[in-house]
C-alpha cells in the first residue's frame, strides 16, 4: 500500500517535481551572493543611516533593508525613480538595487509555473506530493532496514537504483521536507487561510508641524538598529503634515519628522514573525547557509525521479510474462518478493523447465490457490526477505491464508528463500512458510534451501538438487542482466597445499589500464577495496564465479585466493592459469562486508582461501585500527597462506594479533577451537564495541557462530543484535 | 445621501452594467503604465473630498487583498477594508501595459474640490502611494498628467 502510494505519487508528480526543485536550486544561489554582498551594518542606528542616505541623495524616498543585509534606497534621478544599493558606511550608491530579470522569471516559474492562481495551486500540489513522497519513503526504507532505529544504517539488499534512491532520499529528507512544508504554508498565507499579521498603526491625527530637523539627531529612529529594520519611508518633500514610516522586525510605527518622537505604532504579532520565519526557511533569505542546503537537497529530486523510474523499470522486468495458465501447468512458481529480482530467478526456473519438456506458471504468491491447479503436482514457493523478517508487502496475509489451507492430495512443495545474510533475520519470511508447510504436513519435493544475496552459484546448487529430486535435466544459469568485463593480466601466482591434494594459489591480477579520460569521467574499470567481490567468467561458461578481494585499488592489483575444487570449472581455470594470461572479470561491491571507520578493534574470522580479504583489510590497516585474526588452515608447512605477509603486517602494527589453527597439524585444531580458547579477549573485544568480520566456508562460519554466542552470552548480546548494527557480517561460499 | 455612498452605489451599478442613472456621466479612466520590469502592478484608485478625507473607491486593479496593505494611502484612508472596492475589482496591470476603465460618475462629483488619487504597489518594488494625485475638474479632463514611479501617464476624459 505504502510502495505502490510512493509509486504513483513519484510516476505522476515526477517532472513537475524536477521543475520545482530545479528552479528551486538556481533561485538558492541569490540570497548567498547578496550576503556576500551585503556590507556589514553593526552598531548603525537608522537615524544615522538616514542621514548618511539623504546627503548623499537628497530625493530618497525609502529606504529598505533585504533580510541578506543589503541595504536598498529608492530616490530620482531627475524625473526618473531609481533604486540602487547604498553602502551603509557613506550612504553612497554601491550597485544596482533592480531584482533581476532573471530571478523574477525563475520566482514566478518556481511558485506559479507563469499560471497565476492555477499555477500556484499546482505548485502547491507538487509540494504536497514531495511531502507525501517523503513520508512514505522514510517508511518504505525503515521497512527495508529493518525498523525506525535501523534507519541511518547502511543500506542493503536491492538493485543498485534502488539503494541508490535510498542513499540519496535519507541525505536529501530533511530539506525536502522542510521546503514542501514551508511552501505549503506560503501558499496558504497568500490564499489568505492562514491568520493576517497586525494592522497597521492609526495615521496621527496632528503633528508637531516642524520641518528640516537633522536627520541624525532624531530620538526614535537613533533608537532602531540598522539591523532591525525593513523600511523606512521618508515624509514627502514639502508636506509638513506628513510622517517618517518605520517598518521594524517588531512593528510598525510614524515618526515626527519635526521632533523625532514616535506618534503611533503596533507590534508585529505572530502571524507577522511566523510568516517572517518561515519565509526565511524556504527561501534562505538572510540565512544563506539554509538556502544552499535546501538548493542542494533539492538537486537530489532528478536523481531520485531517474533512481526510481529505473528501480521501478528492473523491478518489473520478466514478470511470469510467457507463462502457462495455472490449470495446465505441470509446476506453478509463486513469488513473494517485494522488489522484481526474485521474479527473474523465478523466469530462468520456468525457462529451464520448459526446456526440459515441463509447462509451468509463474504468479504472485499471493494467488496461491491448489484447487485450480488442474494439472500441477508441484509448487514451487519463492519467498524473498530483506530487511526485519516481515512478508513483502505483495505477499502480506499469506501465511495466515496458507496455515488455514487443507494440504491437496498430489501436491508437493518446495521452498526456496531469498535473502540477505547480513541481516539478523535471513530468509525470515520464507522459514515462516517452511514451518507452516511442515506443521500442516505438506509433502516437499526438497528440503527448505535459501540463496544469498541473489547468488547464481546457490541457486544452481539449488537447481541440480531439484533436477535429481523431479528426475528431470534441469540447468539453472541465472544471469541478470550481463555485467561489462575487463580483461586482466596474471602477474604471479603464489602456490600452496599441493602435497596435501588441496591446489590452492594466491593471484595477483593487473588492473587494466585507465586512460586520463576513463581517470576523469570514472569509466573503466571501477575502484574497489578490499572485500568486495571479483566476478569472474569462465571460459564455458555464462555464469560468472564470485572471489572476494584480497586487495583494493589503491595497491594497485587485484588478488584473491583460489582452491582447486574437483570437477570445478572456473576454479580448475584459475589454478591452471600462468603469468601473461588474460581472464575476463567484473567487480560487484559488496560494501556491508568490511571494517567500520573508527577505532573500535576488528576481529577477522577465515578459514582456508577465506583469509583473502581478511588480509586485503589487514593490508590497507594503515591507521592501525586494532585487528585481531582467527584463521584455520591446514599445515603450517603446506598451505600457510599468507604466512609471510601476516608476521610483517603484525610488526608493522596492522594486525594486532593472530592465531593460527592448524587441522592436520600434530594437535589438529580448527579455527572454532582458538576462539574457545580465546574467549576471554574476544568477549572484552566484544564488550569494547568490536565487530566480527567471517570470511571461508558456510560449515566453519556456522560453527563461529555458535561458539559467539556462547562467548557473548554472558554479556547479554546476540549475533543478531551484532548484525543488525552491522557489527557482525559473513562473507561465506 | 452622502457623496460616499452615492459613489458605492454607482460603483456597484458600474460593476453590473446597470444602466447609467440620471445626472450621472460615464468617465473614461486611461492609464499607461512604464516599463519598469517588475511584475504586475496593484493600482488602486480612489475619491477625497475638498478637506481631504476620503470619500470612496472608484476601482481596485488586484485581486489579492493579503496585498492591499502596500497601497499605503488607501490603505490608511480605508483602514484596509476591503469591502470598499467590493464589486469594482479587476487585474492587476502588467509592466508597460495600460488599463482603461469606464464608470458612470455623478456629475456632483465634478468641480467640487474632489481629487482623484492612484496608489501603486508591486512585488519586491517601492510603494508609490498617490503615484497620481489630480483635482476632479472639468479643465483637467482630457490632460495628460505624469505619474512618478510606476504610470506613465494618466487621463481621465468624460
Amino acid at each position: 500500500m505504502i510502495r505502490s502510494l510512493h509509486r504513483w505519487f513519484g510516476l505522476v508528480a515526477a517532472l513537475l517535481l524536477i521543475l520545482l526543485a530545479l528552479s528551486g536550486t538556481a533561485l538558492s544561489l541569490f540570497p548567498a551572493t547578496d550576503a556576500l554582498k551585503a556590507p556589514s551594518a553593526a552598531s548603525l542606528s537608522v537615524a544615522e543611516l538616514a542621514a548618511r542616505v539623504k546627503a548623499a541623495e537628497p530625493s530618497v524616498e525609502q529606504i529598505r533593508r533585504a533580510p541578506s543585509g543589503l541595504i536598498t534606497a529608492f530616490y530620482f534621478k531627475g524625473d526618473a525613480p531609481v533604486s540602487a544599493i547604498v553602502d551603509p558606511a557613506t550612504g553612497k550608491v554601491a550597485g544596482n538595487g533592480d531584482q533581476s530579470a532573471l530571478q523574477r522569471f525563475l520566482t514566478n516559474l518556481h511558485r506559479s509555473l507563469f499560471l497565476d492562481d492555477t499555477g500556484r495551486i499546482i505548485a502547491a500540489a507538487g509540494a504536497l506530493s514531495m511531502l507525501l513522497l517523503a513520508i512514505t519513503g522514510l517508511f518504505l526504507i525503515a521497512r527495508r532496514a529493518g525498523g525506525f532505529r535501523q534507519l541511518l544504517k547502511p543500506m542493503r539488499g536491492g538493485s543498485s537504483a534502488t539503494r541508490l534512491h535510498a542513499t540519496v532520499s535519507r541525505l536529501a529528507f530533511p530539506g525536502l521536507v522542510l521546503s514542501s512544508l514551508t511552501a505549503l504554508w506560503m501558499t496558504a498565507s497568500t490564499f489568505g487561510y492562514l491568520p493576517d499579521g497586525a494592522a497597521s498603526p492609526e495615521f496621527p491625527a496632528s503633528v508637531s508641524g516642524a520641518t528640516g530637523i537633522d536627520l541624525a539627531t532624531l530620538p526614535a529612529l537613533k533608537a532602531i538598529p540598522v539591523d532591525s529594520l525593513q523600511s523606512l519611508s521618508f515624509p514627502a518633500e514639502g508636506d509638513a503634515t506628513d510622517v517618517f514610516t518605520v517598518k521594524t522586525d517588531q512593528g510598525e510605527g510614524y515618526i515626527d519628522q519635526g521632533n523625532g518622537a514616535l506618534i503611533g505604532w503596533s507590534d508585529a504579532n505572530f502571524a507577522d514573525k511566523a510568516n517572517r520565519l518561515v519565509i526565511a526557511l524556504h527561501t534562505g533569505r538572510g540565512m544563506a547557509w539554509l538556502g544552499l542546503l535546501l538548493g542542494v537537497s533539492a538537486l537530489a529530486v532528478p536523481f531520485l525521479g531517474v533512481t526510481g523510474l529505473m528501480g521501478y523499470a528492473q523491478g518489473r522486468r520478466g514478470r511470469g510474462a510467457r507463462s502457462k495458465a495455472a490449470n495446465k501447468a505441470s509446476t506453478i512458481i509463486l513469488v513473494g518478493s517485494e522488489g522484481g529480482t526474485t521474479w527473474g530467478f523465478a523466469e530462468t526456473l520456468r525457462a529451464a523447465l520448459e526446456a526440459a519438456g515441463e509447462t509451468a506458471h509463474v504468479g504472485a504468491v499471493s494467488g496461491f490457490s491448489p484447487e485450480t491447479y488442474a494439472k500441477a503436482n508441484r509448487v514451487i514457493l519463492m519467498a524473498s526477505t530483506y530487511g526485519d523478517g516481515e512478508a513483502p508487502a505483495p505477499a502480506a496475509g499469506f501465511l495466515a491464508r496458507f496455515a488455514a489451507m487443507p494440504v491437496k492430495h498430489g501436491l508437493k512443495l518446495a521452498i526456496l528463500g531469498f535473502g540477505d545474510r547480513s541481516f539478523a533475520h535471513y530468509c525470515g519470511f520464507a522459514k515462516d512458510i517452511a514451518a507452516v508447510a511442515q506443521q500442516r504436513g505438506w509433502p516437499l519435493v526438497l528440503p527448505f534451501d535459501t540463496i544469498d544475496r541473489q547468488s547464481p552459484q546457490d541457486f544452481a546448487r539449488w537447481g541440480r538438487e531439484l533436477s535429481a529430486a523431479l528426475g528431470l535435466a534441469l540447468e539453472l544459469n541465472h544471469v541478470q542482466s550481463p555485467p561489462k568485463t575487463f580483461g586482466l593480466t596474471l602477474t604471479s601466482r603464489r602456490d600452496y597445499g599441493a602435497s596435501l591434494q588441496a591446489n590452492t594459489a594466491i593471484l595477483r591480477l593487473q588492473l587494466p589500464e585507465r586512460s586520463l579520460w576513463q581517470r576523469l569521467t570514472g569509466a573503466g574499470f571501477p575502484a574497489f577495496e578490499a572485500g568486495d567481490l571479483i566476478g569472474i567468467i569462465p571460459e564455458g561458461s555464462e555464469l560468472p564465479r564470485y572471489y572476494s578481494l584480497a586487495s583494493g585499488s589503491r595497491d594497485g592489483f587485484a588478488e584473491i585466493c583460489v582452491r582447486k575444487h574437483p570437477g570445478g570449472l572456473c576454479s580448475g581455470q584459475l589454478t591452471s592459469l600462468e603469468p601473461g594470461a588474460e581472464i575476463r572479470a567484473f567487480i560487484r561491491k559488496n560494501p556491508h562486508f568490511r571494517p567500520q571507520a573508527n577505532r573500535r578493534p576488528v576481529i577477522l574470522i577465515g578459514a582456508g582461501t577465506g583469509i583473502g580479504p581478511l588480509a586485503g583489510f589487514a593490508r590497507a590497516n594503515d591507521c592501525h585500527q586494532p585487528m585481531y585474526l582467527y584463521f584455520g588452515t591446514r599445515h603450517p608447512s603446506v598451505d600457510a597462506l599468507y604466512a609471510e605477509e601476516l608476521a610483517g603486517w603484525q610488526a608493522e602494527g596492522r594486525l594486532s594479533g593472530v592465531q593460527t589453527a592448524f587441522s592436520r597439524a600434530t594437535n589438529p585444531a580448527y579455527v572454532q577451537d582458538i576462539l574457545k580458547a580465546d574467549a576471554a579477549r574476544l568477549s572484552r573485544l566484544l564488550a569494547a564495541g568490536g565487530q566480527v568480520l567471517v570470511c571461508g566456508g558456510r560449515e566453519m562460519a556456522a560453527g563461529v557462530a555458535q561458539v559467539l554466542t556462547d562467548v557473548l552470552a554472558a554479556s547479554g548480546l546476540t549475533i543478531a543484535g551484532l548484525k543488525a548494527e552491522g557489527r557482525y557480517a559473513e562473507d561465506v561460499y | 445621501m452622502t457623496i460616499r455612498s452615492f459613489l458605492a452605489a454607482l460603483a456597484v451599478t458600474t460593476a453590473l452594467s446597470f444602466p447609467a442613472l440620471a445626472h450621472a456621466g460615464q468617465v473614461k479612466l486611461s492609464t499607461n503604465l512604464r516599463d519598469y520590469g517588475g511584475n504586475p502592478a496593484f493600482l488602486a484608485y480612489y475619491v477625497t473630498d475638498a478637506s481631504g478625507k476620503y470619500a470612496g473607491s472608484l476601482w481596485m486593479a488586484g485581486g489579492r487583498t493579503r496585498y492591499y496593505r502596500h497601497l499605503s494611502g488607501w490603505y490608511q484612508a480605508t483602514g484596509g477594508n476591503a469591502g470598499e472596492v467590493n464589486g469594482v475589482t479587476g487585474a492587476s496591470v502588467g509592466s508597460g501595459r495600460s488599463l482603461d476603465i469606464s464608470l458612470d460618475l455623478t456629475d456632483a462629483l465634478f468641480d467640487a474640490g474632489y481629487q482623484l488619487h492612484i496608489d501603486a504597489a508591486v512585488e519586491d518594488m517601492r510603494e508609490s502611494p498617490d503615484e497620481i494625485v489630480i483635482p476632479l475638474t472639468s479643465a483637467n479632463a482630457g490632460k495628460t498628467v505624469q505619474g512618478r514611479r510606476y504610470i506613465a501617464d494618466f487621463t481621465f476624459s468624460r
